[in-house]
């Protein structure tokens, strides 16, 4: 059940654009950042399979420049 | 924090995912986006090649990935494999690879002639070098030449040095810039365990409920791991203590921040001690199974003059004796000289001993670089040891690294005047085994230790060292009281080779300018601080005709006459090296992985034994060297025992008087990587922090009517300098307390710092001596 955020860098011009196509995928939340170059998106799969095949679909989004995580580390044996 | 919730776990989890990256964005780390500088080069769509690398920069190790096309390094992200940082990067790490491409890169090598540096081959300098070498060796004996390297040389860069100048040349005149960094660990862990580097790992951080910091501003130098506790304390509200001499971001994110007078740490530990004994807290049977008490020399000196020479007389006594010392250090005798109060001793005693935390202490520079180093180590260690709290998830004292390979290269692989890469140069055994490994004559190694890094300068100036080769560090900016080592260096009958990679104050001094190949354009391994060997391929081609530092080294000994040890082929020996290297490791002590383990992972942490990392040493469960049937086994120690040792509280080498009233201490930022000379070169960390300054306590600024950006002047005993002010910004010293970071070139701050020295490790105290302040 990976839940993991990223810092998520537009091309120039183009933060409105990737906003509105990382909306539009389901299992994805996007949250403006203060720094407004960028966005934060944090991604909710069931599994790695989905997890990875939803990286693959936004890492293909055209107005997306690059995609850094930040966390989401799986450590669910701290969660108790 | 997460037991109070009343949402649902997935929210929860959502919401700290949410806040942990808006946190890395918006607060702690400005910095931590891609520089636009960086991103335009890559074009849209561009079909990068990614490989993995450790960082370049300090000892935390993050695995990156670096994305290159048509030969040119262009991007740069956290790998997520890596579990060192799972993806993150800090500020520095993100423009990492803008550092290979600044305008003034070293291309060619360069050669003084009458006071002029004029373009030579590859091959006239280095058949230059080997014959300087040479002919000082017939001149003046062979411990008058020298090599002085560092904690970013690779691991076969030290390696190869060590063999030539411990094994072939036969003077052990070797050493490193962790000298002034990370010997104090060393001394710690080998008079606590009597082996060196730390017994636990970055996963400690994912189990241990309290950190400790002592004197160490994580969230500037090593971010990324300060990261993993904030993202600890939004997941399981885990305490973070910041325990300082000056408030920082650091400080500012911690739940608790206590500050102390300078160098009475010693006597804040001490009591703690005396809290955990006095109310009972002690782990009574940890402490009878697996631990012993001794006492050494006190008084020790400083080692402000030349040819100071210091050997601890260890002593072993009972627990009475050292219950009796402590007697000295309770929390109300100590609070007068330490500056905290006696509540603030007793609750952090209470978090060392509540059953229910695990604890881990973390310390960098702040407990290092201290005149008393070596004894503050032990009194860290000694905490963990009177609760049972060490070698075991989460309960782990850590002592960090700065630089990306001391631990790799300086501490396992040896390259300091004592010691082998197994063992020390004192010991017939040891020699013995390097001799054979090394295919030498036992005879070529010197069994007496020579010069530490401040006495190495010191026989630089003096001339009882006429050659020195300085690889990959800049000790002209580095080094204490510079200006005696600066003139020394410069003296006639001296001869310098300065193999690096940008000009900086230090190939100002030199005789001969090697351009030197950096990090991935050539193939390597770093050693991080948890015992993490990482390996990287070359990616790039370096320019001109820089070439890398191991391959310098070997040209050199060739042309020595060391062709049989130097049988290396230049395709493969980087392999070939660290082959050789293992073999003076091999056993479940110290085992390093294979190569082909290093290529495959992100990776691995030594002892490597039977396919495993070992992530905790000294505990049955974790560790297959401990044989002693019992749950922990402290095998540095012939009885298998770990030392408390009883480390009483001195004062430092030069303290404020009515000359010169305030405390100076030097350190480092977020932006730039230690002396500047490759984070200078990256735009956007040069205009984020363009130039050094002078941090005062508002009000002391108050007092002398200084306001930030207000020329201050400093003086000290030994010069004299004017830098901006800085008040009530990023960092607030304590009263009639100074800090000026030590980054920028063009303000020197070690013109004025004092060459005092740990007697036991000899690394120096950058962090106290005392100045005059001025408005300028």
């Amino acid at each position: 059940m990976p839940i993991t955020s990223y810092l998520v860098h537009p091309h120039e011009g183009k933060k409105t654009e990737l906003t509105q196509v990382l909306l539009q995928l389901e299992q994805c939340e996007v949250i403006p950042a203060e720094n407004k170059d960028i966005l934060i998106l944090v991604t909710d799969t069931d599994n790695k399979n989905q997890e990875a095949l939803l990286k693959e679909k936004i890492e293909a989004i055209s107005s997306l420049k690059l995609l850094a995580m930040v966390s989401g580390f799986n450590t669910p044996k701290n969660l108790s | 924090m997460y037991t109070s919730t009343q949402i649902d776990r997935r929210s929860f989890i959502k919401k700290m995912a949410i806040l942990s990256a808006m946190t890395a964005a918006a607060s702690m780390f400005p910095g931590i986006i891609f520089a636009k500088e960086q991103e335009a080069g890559i074009p849209a769509g561009a079909n990068l090649d990614w490989k993995k690398a450790p960082c370049r920069f300090c000892g935390v190790g993050c695995g990156v990935l670096i994305g290159t096309e048509n030969g040119k390094a262009i991007a740069v992200k956290g790998d997520p494999k890596s579990p060192v940082n799972k993806g993150l990067c800090c500020v520095k790490g993100y423009h990492s690879i803008m550092a290979l491409y600044g305008k003034d890169r070293l291309t060619k090598p360069l050669v003084k002639k009458n006071g002029k540096y004029v373009e030579t081959s590859m091959k006239e300098a280095l058949d230059l070098i080997a014959s300087k070498m040479q002919e000082t060796i017939k001149d003046h004996g062979k411990d008058a030449v020298s090599i002085y390297g560092s904690g970013q040389w690779t691991i076969p860069d030290g390696y190869v040095a060590s063999k030539l100048f411990k094994g072939c040349i036969g003077t052990n005149n070797v050493e490193a810039n962790a000298r002034l960094c990370m010997a104090t660990a060393v001394t710690g862990f080998l008079t606590s365990f009597g082996i060196d580097e730390p017994m636990g790992c970055y996963e400690d951080i994912d189990y241990a409920d309290t950190f400790f910091l002592w004197g160490n501003n994580m969230a500037e130098m090593h971010p990324v791991l300060f990261s993993r506790l904030l993202d600890q304390r939004l997941k399981r509200g885990v305490k973070i203590i910041d325990f300082a001499t000056r408030t920082t971001r650091t400080s500012m994110a911690a739940d608790k921040a206590i500050l102390f007078n300078p160098q009475s740490d010693l006597a804040v530990g001490n009591a703690i001690c005396y809290e955990i004994i006095h109310n009972g807290w002690m782990n009574k049977a940890f402490v009878e199974e697996h631990c012993n008490f001794s006492k050494g020399l006190t008084n020790m000196g400083y080692g402000l003059e030349d040819n100071y020479k210091f050997k601890d007389k260890p002593e072993k006594i009972d627990f009475e004796a050292y219950k009796e010392f402590l007697k000295d250090y309770t929390p109300e005798k100590v609070t007068q000289l330490t500056g905290v109060s006696v509540k603030d001793i007793k609750y952090m005693a209470a978090q060392f001993a509540d059953p229910n935390k695990k604890v881990m202490s973390f310390w960098c520079m702040g407990a290092n670089q201290h005149s008393r180093g070596t004894w503050m180590n032990n009194i860290i260690y000694n905490i963990h040891l009177l609760t049972g709290k060490i070698s075991e998830p989460g309960n782990s004292p850590f002592s960090l690294t700065g630089q990306p390979s001391a631990c790799g290269t300086v501490r396992e692989v040896g390259t300091l005047t004592h010691k082998l890469p197994h063992g020390v140069v004192m010991n017939k055994k040891h020699r013995e085994f390097a001799a054979k490994i090394w295919d030498i004559p036992v005879t070529n190694i010197d069994p007496k230790p020579t010069y530490h890094t401040v006495e190495m300068f010191r026989a630089l100036d003096r001339g009882d060292i006429r050659f020195m080769w300085i690889q990959v560090t800049n000790p002209m900016v580095s080094m204490p009281k510079l200006k005696r080592y600066r003139d020394g260096a410069k003296k006639e009958g001296r001869f310098i080779v300065v193999s690096d990679v940008y000009p900086t104050p230090t190939t100002d001094i030199a005789d001969v300018i090697l351009p030197s190949a950096m990090w991935i354009e050539r193939e390597g391994m770093y050693g991080n601080s948890e015992r993490r060997t990482q390996y990287f391929e070359q990616m790039v081609n370096p320019p001109g005709e820089a070439m890398s530092d191991t391959w310098q080294l070997i040209e050199v000994a060739k042309r020595m006459g060391f062709e049989k040890q130097f049988y290396y082929k230049e395709e493969t020996h980087i392999e070939e090296i660290y082959n050789e290297y293992r073999k003076h490791h091999v056993g479940k002590k110290h085992n390093m992985a294979p190569l082909e383990a290093l290529k495959a992972e992100s990776g691995v942490l030594w002892p490597y034994v039977d396919g495993k990392s070992t992530q905790w040493r000294f505990n049955a469960k974790y560790d297959p060297a401990c044989t002693n049937g019992k749950d922990f086994h402290f095998y540095g120690k012939p009885d298998g025992k770990a030392i408390i040792w009883q480390r009483p509280y001195e004062p430092a080498a030069e303290e404020p008087d009515q000359e010169y009233p305030y405390w100076l201490g030097t350190g480092r930022v977020v932006e730039h990587w230690h002396t500047g000379s490759m984070t200078r070169r990256i735009p956007v960390l040069h205009k984020s922090m363009p130039q050094g300054y002078v941090e005062l306590n508002p009000n002391d600024a108050k007092r002398l009517q200084i306001k930030t950006g207000d020329k201050v002047k400093l003086t000290t005993r030994r010069g004299e300098i004017t830098l901006p002010a800085s008040v009530d910004e990023r960092g607030v010293p304590a009263p009639m307390q100074v800090f000026v970071p030590f980054f920028d070139e063009s303000m020197l701050i070690n013109d004025l710092t004092l060459d005092s020295f740990c007697p036991i490790s000899k690394e120096p105290d950058y962090k106290k001596c005392a100045v005059k302040v001025e408005k300028a």
